[in-house]
C-alpha cells in the first residue's frame, strides 16, 4: 500500500514529456521537430513558459560558473607532448574515405566551392536538356534506322556551335537562351560544344553573321561559330 | 581561412601527426579540463588528468569510428578518467563536505539572500549538487550535449537522462529554497 502510494507520488512529480525537454530546448540541442513541439506548448501554456524562464536562468548561471573555472597551465601540454614523444613511433596512416572527403571539401575556398556548384548545376541542366531532346526525337514506330547512318538534326533552321564560359551559371545560360530565343538541339559534344538553333532557315547569311557576333559579345559565351 | 574538422584531426592523429594533436588540444582542452574539474573538484588532479585524457586520445585515435561527435568521445574518456580517480576517494565524503561548505557560508536564508545576488546563490547551489547531478547539468547546459549524447557519455538510457536532469533541477530548487529563494517550482 505504502509502496503504491510512494509510486503514485513519484508519478505525480515526474515531468511530462515536453517539460523534460525544456533544458535541451534552452541549450538548442533538440531536433527541429521536437523544438517545434516545445515552442507550441510554450505558446499555449503560461506556467510552462514561466518554468522555461527558470531553465534559462540555470543555463546562464551554469555557463557563468564553468567560465570562471579557468584553464590548465602550459605544464599540462608540455607533459602531454613529453608523454607522446615517449610513445612508440607509428607508420603514417592513410585517411579513411569519409575523412578524405571531409578534408577535400575543407581545403576548397568558398569561391572554388561556388564555382564547382555552378558548374555542377550547368551540367545538370544541360544533361536534362539533352535527355529531353533525346526523348522528343525518338523515331516513331514504323521507321527503321541503321547503326551507321547519321541521324539528321530534327530542328531545321540556322545553327551554331557554342561552348559556354566555365563560370556561367545555370541561371545565366537559361537567361541567355531565352533572351535570344535560342534552343539547344544537340550536345554536349567533344570539347564541351553544343549545337544551337539560332534562327529560321530563311534568315539571310549576313544577318546570321551579325547575330553570331552579337552572341559572341555575351560574357557567358566562351566560343561560338556558325554551323551547317 | 579553413579549419580541419575534429574528425580529420583524429584521422591525422591516428597517423602519428603531433601537430594535429596540438590543434585538437588547443581547440578542446579548456572545456575538457572544466568538465574534469567539476567532477573532481581539485585543480591539480584535473590538470594531471587532462594530459592523461589527451594521451588516451593519441593512443586510441585509430579506433575512433565516427559514430559520435569527437567532443562526445573525448568527454566519455574524461569522465572515465575522472571517475577512476574519484574511486580512490569517497565521493560521498566529498559531496557531504561540499554540502557542509555551503551551510557554513550561509548565515541564515535572509542574510544570505541579502548578501548575494540570486545568480551567485544559484551558482553556489549548482556547486553543492551531487557529482551525478552536476555532471548531467554541465553536459546539457555547458557542453551542449543532446539527450542521446549524454546517454552515450554517462552510459544510461535516454529516458533516464531526462529523469536525472529533472531531479537535478528539482534538487537545485530545493537548495535555493534553503537559501531563501523560492522559485515556485517544483
Amino acid at each position: 500500500m505504502n509502496a503504491t502510494k510512494h509510486a503514485n507520488e513519484e508519478q505525480a512529480q515526474a515531468p511530462d514529456e515536453i517539460e523534460s525537454l525544456l533544458p535541451w530546448h534552452a541549450a538548442g540541442t533538440l531536433s527541429r521537430r521536437e523544438a517545434e513541439r516545445v515552442e507550441e506548448a510554450l505558446a499555449r501554456d503560461p506556467e510552462l513558459a514561466r518554468r522555461y524562464d527558470l531553465v534559462r536562468e540555470e543555463l546562464g548561471e551554469t555557463i557563468h560558473l564553468n567560465e570562471t573555472l579557468g584553464a590548465p597551465s602550459a605544464r599540462a601540454l608540455d607533459q602531454l607532448m613529453r608523454q607522446i614523444d615517449a610513445e612508440p613511433k607509428r607508420a603514417p596512416r592513410t585517411l579513411n574515405l569519409a575523412a578524405r572527403i571531409s578534408e577535400f571539401f575543407a581545403s576548397l575556398s568558398p569561391r572554388t566551392l561556388a564555382l564547382s556548384a555552378a558548374a555542377a548545376a550547368v551540367a545538370i541542366v544541360l544533361q536534362a536538356g539533352l535527355i529531353t531532346s533525346v526523348v522528343l526525337n525518338q523515331p516513331t514506330a514504323g521507321h527503321y534506322q541503321t547503326a551507321s547512318a547519321p541521324v539528321a538534326v530534327q530542328a531545321p533552321g540556322a545553327h551554331a556551335l557554342i561552348r559556354f564560359a566555365p563560370t556561367a551559371s545555370a541561371a545565366d545560360i537559361t537567361k541567355f537562351l531565352s533572351s535570344h530565343k535560342l534552343g539547344i538541339v544537340a550536345g554536349p559534344m567533344a570539347g564541351g560544344l553544343y549545337r544551337l538553333r539560332i534562327a529560321d532557315a530563311s534568315l539571310p547569311q549576313a544577318e546570321r553573321d551579325k547575330l553570331i557576333k552579337t552572341l559572341q559579345a555575351d560574357k557567358i559565351v566562351g566560343f561560338i561559330a556558325a554551323a551547317k | 581561412m579553413q579549419t580541419a574538422s575534429d574528425e580529420v584531426l583524429i584521422a591525422r592523429i591516428a597517423g602519428g601527426d603531433r601537430l594535429a594533436m596540438q590543434v585538437l588540444y588547443a581547440r578542446h582542452h579548456v572545456r575538457v579540463y572544466r568538465f574534469i574539474l567539476r567532477l573532481t573538484r581539485n585543480e591539480a588532479t584535473a590538470e594531471d588528468l587532462i594530459s592523461e585524457v589527451f594521451l588516451e586520445i593519441w593512443r586510441s585515435a585509430a579506433k575512433f569510428e565516427g559514430r559520435s561527435q569527437v567532443t562526445t568521445w573525448m568527454l566519455s574518456i574524461a569522465r572515465f578518467k575522472a571517475l577512476s580517480q574519484l574511486r580512490k576517494r569517497s565521493e560521498e565524503e566529498l559531496d557531504e563536505g561540499m554540502a557542509e561548505q555551503i551551510k557554513d557560508h550561509a548565515d541564515d536564508p535572509e542574510v544570505s539572500l541579502a548578501k548575494k545576488d540570486k545568480g551567485a546563490l544559484l551558482r553556489e547551489c549548482l556547486n553543492a549538487l551531487s557529482a551525478e547531478h552536476r555532471e548531467v547539468i554541465d553536459l546539457v547546459y555547458y557542453h551542449e550535449k543532446s539527450v542521446e549524447e549524454v546517454a552515450g557519455i554517462v552510459g544510461i538510457p535516454a529516458a533516464t537522462v531526462k529523469t536525472r536532469m529533472f531531479y537535478a533541477r528539482k534538487k537545485l530548487s530545493e537548495l535555493l529554497k534553503e537559501q531563501g529563494v523560492d522559485r515556485g517550482w517544483p
